[in-house]
């Protein structure tokens, strides 16, 4: 029989054979390679036995028994409620009555529902004064709902006021002599309608008094309880710019304060959640960062006018890019000890459907005139549907700690918000801005049960997650979170104010960890600005040099304590190693210390040149 | 020319395979420019170049001779545009799997799946990578301007009427679950304004390789892909199928298009076996 060519031609041969074996095994080998990386822990799993930290939640025993709750929007957009309404559980650490001991201020968002002000007993325990003070009832029909709070002595008098930001009319808690708070925003000229998700208090001017940022998330315009339109969502799901508009108050120094929006403020209309300042590019004048939600991270920089009379924030170029992000906080600390300021901001990340992905930066402003994103790893970039965060060094061995609050709205667990978000975030031509088509929640989750990480720092080489193995079991919706030494024990706590959850305070219990080096300092200002808000402390010990900032506002809904902890390690200084301390006033001044002795608070008045490190109210 | 003379090839800038690589360059580059789509200019080399090296080494096993560049650059830059994530390895495996699927995957030699359509679904299924990222944002010139060059191409490509019957039997079935549903109209219809929904509607449902023979065959495939793919979005209280969800017309393709491309070279085979053989050789006599 005669052969056929194209029969033989078509034959396979051994090349072809094992080319459609290898590909098959590609094809086949592929996917199971990516199961296997996909699934792969982002870092090595810490058991109980190894865990360098240890937490336990005790805000039952310790009476800070609160729990955050939201009330019902206008009928246009009530059906979105659990999105619009995702914020307010905010939490600021503040020593309200200057006894020494921290206290809490804690946000709530419903229509009569009270805010608190739990005071630091000095045993443990806590006690509600807000009712008492004047601190309770913010939450007022026709002033809007509670978003957070942010403390400083803004008027030079030596004690702590406040302002609260709400969705709805801002209001400013000036405290008299008898420690009692009044409203006084309309007479300090800062009475605002704004959808505020935070606030910072910043010396832009350098002029010794506070002045205050507030941003502005839904426009202005909008009062979420009386619309006349439904269209007051974000017109685009990455690149939006029909926010409201950030305000800048500049403290008159006489109790009021003036509008210098137009000429010191870039004019965007992002969708801002956080504000962190520092000077970032070290030329003495404090800067802003801003996490803005559907939209690319902003650094704005303190420069002159114009005419060389005033200040104004210009926006950087400072290697950010152009990638859109859903930033939630700013977060900053030193995670390297390198004396510079690392800058957490963070984002969405939801399996399938979306990744933006943390961003953890280096600030290299003065030296290379960049903010450079660094390649964190995955246990950092990706910890789901991420809040408030914030730095501090909770086993005391030298490297600040990362801890990350997590998960949007948790209900019914059967049933997934994100198809329905994810139909519209596509979309184009105003449709996103429109709450009428967007689908209702209807007791849906998205992204819900997602339980804070705590990231520990293993000697500024990685981050790895100890939360589970630490204590820190239970997924409620993380909003602001704070480290605090909260017993004046020489460790630091922390504090979880949950969205429609309960206030959590994981007392740290890591053995040993107090008795490891660390020193903390409270700094005291030259009038007005006694608050030393925008004040640097830079420790050098151990070869290496952190760097930490008095904040006006921290991570997302909350401030933590101006009191500046430092974890030193087992290479106590004083005690064999050197420390060299230096404060950077906000004034622009500075003061170097050498070998202060460790395992103590010291309070720093600016001028002498010499700490008071007397410190009989800490039970040490 | 005589009349038995076979048709004149069509100059380079006419061929769909360079018209889509125009689109989809121009697709990348506005992208990057306009939006920084990309988290890190490396997922270029390592997806384009593991699919150009895929290419080679598969064609040149199974084919005996070297791939197409161009086809492997069309999988590589596909993948980095639909995929948005942190790590390097979804790049690497997804444009892998594309070029492997095609010679795999196969039926009387010819290829079933689009290969990135089959390789973002599979990876979809087994893994959590983001895809379908909304990162082109979501400004209507951007989206006029991608949809009135991308007509433009299928126009000349030949394939317009693919793209068109699949945007009327979405729309129509979009209609169909607002009625069954309650969700608003323009709801249901937004995914098909987004930008990147354009890419389904242009590259993949229109890939000459894994479509069918004839035009009536063509327009029912994409019918039956909108089809699937309203059953898809019509399960979405099903949690379990989150994967699914995530990509509702991926994996509508992924079910359609390897069964109509079958039955296609099914039938195919079937008439030329029942063509005598006199008739078959007719056309090169």
């Amino acid at each position: 029989m005669p052969i056929d060519p194209r029969a033989a031609a078509s034959r396979p041969t051994l090349r072809t054979t094992l080319g459609r074996a290898a590909a098959i095994a590609c094809v086949f080998g592929g996917l199971g390679a990516g199961a296997w990386l996909d699934r792969a822990a982002p870092s090595a799993p810490v058991g109980a036995d190894d865990t360098p930290v240890v937490l336990v939640e005790r805000s039952a025993t310790s009476g800070l028994l609160f729990e955050h709750r939201i009330s019902p929007l206008d009928p246009l957009i009530d059906h979105v409620r659990d999105r619009i309404l995702s914020v307010g559980a905010g939490v600021s650490a503040v020593d309200v009555d200057r006894d020494g001991w921290i206290d809490l201020y804690c946000t709530n968002s419903a229509f009569g529902a009270a805010n608190a002000l739990f005071v630091n007993r000095g045993d443990g325990t806590f006690e509600d004064r807000a009712a008492t003070v004047g601190l309770a009832d913010l939450n007022v029909v026709g002033d809007g709902l509670c978003m957070g709070s942010i403390w400083a002595d803004y008027d030079g008098d030596g004690d702590e006021d406040a302002f609260v930001y709400r969705y709805g009319r801002t209001a400013l808690m000036r405290q008299d002599a008898s420690g009692r708070f009044e409203d006084v925003a309309s007479a300090a000229g800062v009475e605002r309608w704004l959808n505020s998700n935070a606030a910072c208090w910043i010396d832009f001017d350098r002029d010794g008094w506070l002045d205050l940022l507030v941003t502005s998330y839904f426009r202005e315009e909008h009062d979420l309880w009386n619309l006349t339109t439904s269209n007051v969502m974000h017109d685009s799901a990455e690149f939006s710019s029909n926010g409201g508009r950030n305000v800048l108050f500049r403290n008159r120094g006489d109790g009021t304060f003036e509008d210098v929006t137009e000429a010191a403020l870039p004019d965007t209309r992002r969708w801002t959640m956080a504000a962190g300042a520092a000077d970032f590019d070290e030329d003495g004048w404090i800067d802003l960062y801003l996490a803005n939600d559907y939209g690319p991270e902003e650094l704005w920089l303190n420069r002159p006018t114009a005419d060389g009379a005033g200040r104004r924030f210009e926006l950087a170029e400072a290697g950010l890019g152009h990638d859109s992000k859903s930033g939630m906080c700013v977060a900053l600390g030193n995670l390297r000890n390198d004396g510079r300021l690392a800058i957490f901001v963070s984002n969405i990340s939801a399996a399938n459907y979306l990744f933006h992905g943390n961003s953890l930066r280096v600030n290299r402003m003065a030296d290379a005139g960049r903010v450079l994103e660094g390649q964190a790893g995955r246990a950092v970039t990706d910890t789901g549907w991420s809040w408030g965060a914030a730095f501090g060094d909770l086993d005391n061995d030298g490297w600040q700690d990362l801890w990350v609050t997590n998960g949007f709205v948790s209900a019914d667990p059967e049933r997934d918000y994100w198809y329905r978000m994810s139909q519209l975030s596509g979309g184009t031509g105003g449709l996103l801005a429109d709450a009428a088509n967007w689908p209702a929640f209807d007791g849906a989750s998205q992204s819900g049960f997602e339980r804070s990480r705590v990231l520990h720092n293993n000697g500024g080489r990685r981050l790895v997650e100890i939360g589970a193995a630490a204590g820190v079991h239970e997924a409620h919706d993380g909003r602001a979170v704070i480290l605090v030494d909260l017993e004046n024990r020489g460790v630091l706590d922390a504090v979880v104010a949950n969205q429609r959850g309960p206030l959590e305070y994981f007392r740290n219990e890591t053995p040993g960890a107090a008795e490891r080096g660390w020193i903390q300092f409270e700094l005291r200002g030259r009038a007005p600005n006694t608050s030393a808000i925008g004040a640097a402390v830079s420790v050098t010990f151990g070869g290496g040099t952190q760097l930490q900032v008095v904040e006006g506002s921290s991570g997302f809904s909350a401030q933590s304590a101006r009191r500046l902890h430092f974890g030193l390690g087992d290479e106590v200084p004083g005690a064999g190693g050197e420390s060299i301390v230096t404060v950077h006033w906000p004034d622009g001044t500075r003061e170097t210390f050498t070998n202060l002795e460790p395992r103590r608070l010291h309070r720093i008045e600016q001028g002498p040149g010499r700490p008071d490190s007397t410190d009989d109210s800490n039970a040490r | 020319m005589t009349p038995d003379a076979p048709p004149a090839p069509l100059p380079w800038w006419k061929q769909p395979k360079w018209l889509i690589t125009v689109l989809i360059t121009i697709l990348l580059v506005s992208g990057q420019v306009g939006f920084g789509i990309l988290r890190t200019l490396w997922v270029l080399p390592v997806a384009i170049g593991t699919a150009v090296a895929a290419e080679m080494l598969f064609s040149w096993l199974v084919r005996g001779r070297l791939g197409s560049i161009q086809s492997a650059y069309i999988s590589g830059t596909s993948t980095v545009i639909l995929i948005k994530a942190d790590q390097l390895w979804p790049y690497l495996l997804c444009a892998l799997i594309a070029v492997a699927s095609k010679y795999a995957l196969t039926y009387r030699g010819r290829h079933l799946w689009n290969p990135t359509n089959f390789a973002i679904a599979a990876l979809l299924l087994v893994t959590g990578i983001p895809i379908l990222s909304i990162q082109m944002g979501n400004s209507p010139w951007t989206v006029g301007l991608v949809w009135a060059v991308g007509l433009l191409i299928v126009t000349r490509a030949g394939v317009l009427h693919v793209t068109l019957s699949y945007l009327v039997a979405f729309t129509a079935f979009a209609a169909v679950r607002t009625g069954l549903t309650g969700v608003p109209f323009a709801t249901e219809l937004a995914p098909l304004t987004g930008a990147m929904y354009q890419f389904f509607a242009f590259f993949m449902i229109t890939d000459p390789p894994t479509t069918v023979s004839s035009r009536r065959g063509r327009i029912g495939v994409v019918i039956a892909i909108a089809a699937v793919e309203c059953v898809i979005r019509l399960l979405s209280d099903h949690t379990e199928l989150r994967p699914l969800l995530a990509a509702p017309p991926i994996f509508a393709l992924a079910i359609v298009g390897p069964i109509a491309k079958w039955i296609d070279l099914h039938r195919g085979a079937v008439r030329a076996s029942a063509t005598p053989p006199a008739m078959r050789a007719a056309p090169s006599a």
